[in-house]
């Protein structure tokens, strides 16, 4: 009990005093998160329609990657990655491993199955009728797609949202691309895995509850913005 | 029909077309946020790669400031195992490396990796253990004799496993005693320093440690040093430039300012002024060992 206790305290003490290095963390984490959202977003809404809308015989398999593609470890996205962007790989002459960057392209891999999984679904639960009917009342292929996404926007904004936890909330990349760099790529997860090695539980688990904090005030904002 | 209505409602009034101007409002506003959040910095970055020993004990966060101010530069610390640290230098992947396993270190000299190894600093390694002393450790002449002891007994002992400076210097002892270690008593634990004393604490078990990383943790363990001073449990600390012949990229200079100013007076006197809890933790040559 002790333990919980003294974390939810120093979890106060964190967030009163705005320690640099948690504001640091906590802007790292957020900034790497939405860049990885936002390309994620990019490449999966495309993605999940196109798979959603396909009457291809190899639709069945697309799903299936898709999924696999959902379950695969970050460790494992985060060893790929670092095999193209070390000095010795393909990508090494760039000098992206240990940035901040090379956290945006691992998350944005970790994120895109996610979000087109997602829109997949929403595609799938959507009213069969609204392609035909946007069809029959005039629009072109292109205007019916953009008609269909208006109408499931809600899921499409759930996809989104749900490729924005996976990438703030995951360790394994960030550590392995980023480096954990005090001050540059140590985000909110690295952070707590760093101090959690130093026995440092306590202040590991206010950290924990910052990073809580901080997803809740992103989410409310995002549900703020799909309910105006 | 109520989506086709909809629809129809839609062609009308324009209610589509706000709507997606606000998706891509959000849009912008990530794309915003990234931008701010991650500035392009101006001054130079050095990419050091570290064993968690310096990190954790925190003395790097009071060794670097000073050189960072006086350089106009930033260091970036990877702190990793000793073993990976290495090869992070071998790939090229940073320019300085700051480790402590004296045979690899020469090897990663004379396999050209890296260029003008300097001692830095050293401490020594200690074998902890529960306050019990179940395997009876304490009474051992030596080291080895220890490790022996610990392995007849089959008291739990809680090994790096992660190809560490200090696993190495692990594995070197258990090769002296003779015993390949194996068995349920043996537990390989693949995690840092920290990690590894506080499984220890858990499992009342033995560790071989550093005695930064123990000294920094000891209100968080009760373990205690049951065996040390003995000469094979000797740790020092070198600093190597990333060769620039190799890696063309590696910014050599600054990594020679890094090493000037670690082995210089600057640097010696914060290392050996370096205390957690009033004990030192590092010591520079010339120094007495102290145990």
């Amino acid at each position: 009990m002790d333990f919980l206790v003294s974390s939810f305290a120093a979890a106060l003490h964190l967030i009163g005093s705005f320690s640099p290095d948690v504001v640091d963390a906590a802007r790292t984490s957020l900034a790497v998160s939405a860049g990885a959202t936002v390309f994620a977003a990019l490449f999966g809404v495309p993605v999940g329609l196109a798979v959603g809308l396909s009457g291809s015989r190899w639709k069945g398999f697309a799903v299936t990657a898709l999924n696999t593609l959902m379950a695969v470890p970050t460790v494992v996205v985060g060893l790929f990655v670092y095999g193209f962007l070390s000095r010795q790989g393909p990508l090494g002459a760039l000098g992206l491993l240990f940035t901040p960057t090379a956290i945006v392209i691992g998350g944005t891999l970790l994120a895109s199955p996610i979000v087109a999984n997602y829109t997949l679904a929403s595609v799938r639960g959507a009213d069969p009728r609204i392609l035909p009917t946007a069809l029959t009342l005039g629009a072109g292929r292109f205007r019916a797609v953009v008609t269909l996404v208006g109408e499931i926007r809600f899921g499409v904004f759930a996809a989104v949202i749900a490729g924005f936890g996976r990438v703030v909330a995951e360790v394994g990349v960030a550590m392995m691309l980023g480096g954990n760099i005090r001050g540059y790529t140590r985000t909110m997860t690295t952070a707590i895995a760093l101090e959690t090695s130093k026995g440092e539980f306590s202040f590991g688990m206010a950290l924990g509850i910052v990073l809580m904090t901080v997803a809740l005030i992103v989410n409310l904002f995002l549900s703020l913005l799909q309910r105006r | 029909m109520r989506t086709a209505a909809r629809i129809a409602n839609n062609g009308k009034g324009n209610g589509k077309m706000r709507r997606s101007l606000r998706f891509h409002g959000a849009t912008l506003v990530a794309v915003l946020l990234v931008m701010t959040a991650l500035p392009v910095r101006a001054e130079e970055r050095l990419r050091m790669s570290t064993t968690t020993s310096t990190e954790n004990s925190g003395l790097l966060s009071v060794l670097l400031p000073l050189f960072e101010k006086e350089c106009g530069c930033k260091v970036d610390v990877i702190a990793v195992g000793t073993g990976k640290a290495l090869k992070l230098g071998e790939a090229g992947d940073v320019d300085v490396v700051f480790v402590h396993a004296r045979k690899l270190e020469d090897k990663f000299v004379a396999n050209g990796f890296g260029v003008n190894r300097r001692d830095v600093m050293y401490n020594d390694f200690v074998l902890v253990g529960p306050p019990g002393d179940p395997a009876g450790v304490g009474k051992t002449q030596s080291a080895t004799e220890a490790f022996r002891a610990i392995s007849a007994k089959g008291s739990p002992f809680i090994s790096r496993g992660d190809e560490s400076g200090t696993h190495r210097k692990e594995k070197e002892i258990w090769a002296s005693a003779g015993i390949a270690p194996k068995g349920a008593w043996y537990v390989e634990a693949g995690q840092g320093m920290g990690e590894v004393l506080t499984m220890a604490t858990q499992k009342r078990g033995y560790a071989l440690s550093d005695r930064g990383t123990y000294i920094a943790f000891r209100k968080k363990t009760d373990l205690v040093v049951l065996r040390q001073g003995d000469a094979n449990l000797w740790n020092p600390y070198g600093i190597i430039a990333v060769n620039p012949a190799k890696f063309p990229h590696a910014k050599y200079g600054l990594a020679m300012k890094l090493i000037a100013f670690v082995t210089g007076p600057e640097g010696q006197a914060l290392i050996s002024g370096y205390k957690v809890g009033g004990e030192q933790l590092f010591f520079v040559s010339g120094e007495g060992k102290k145990n």
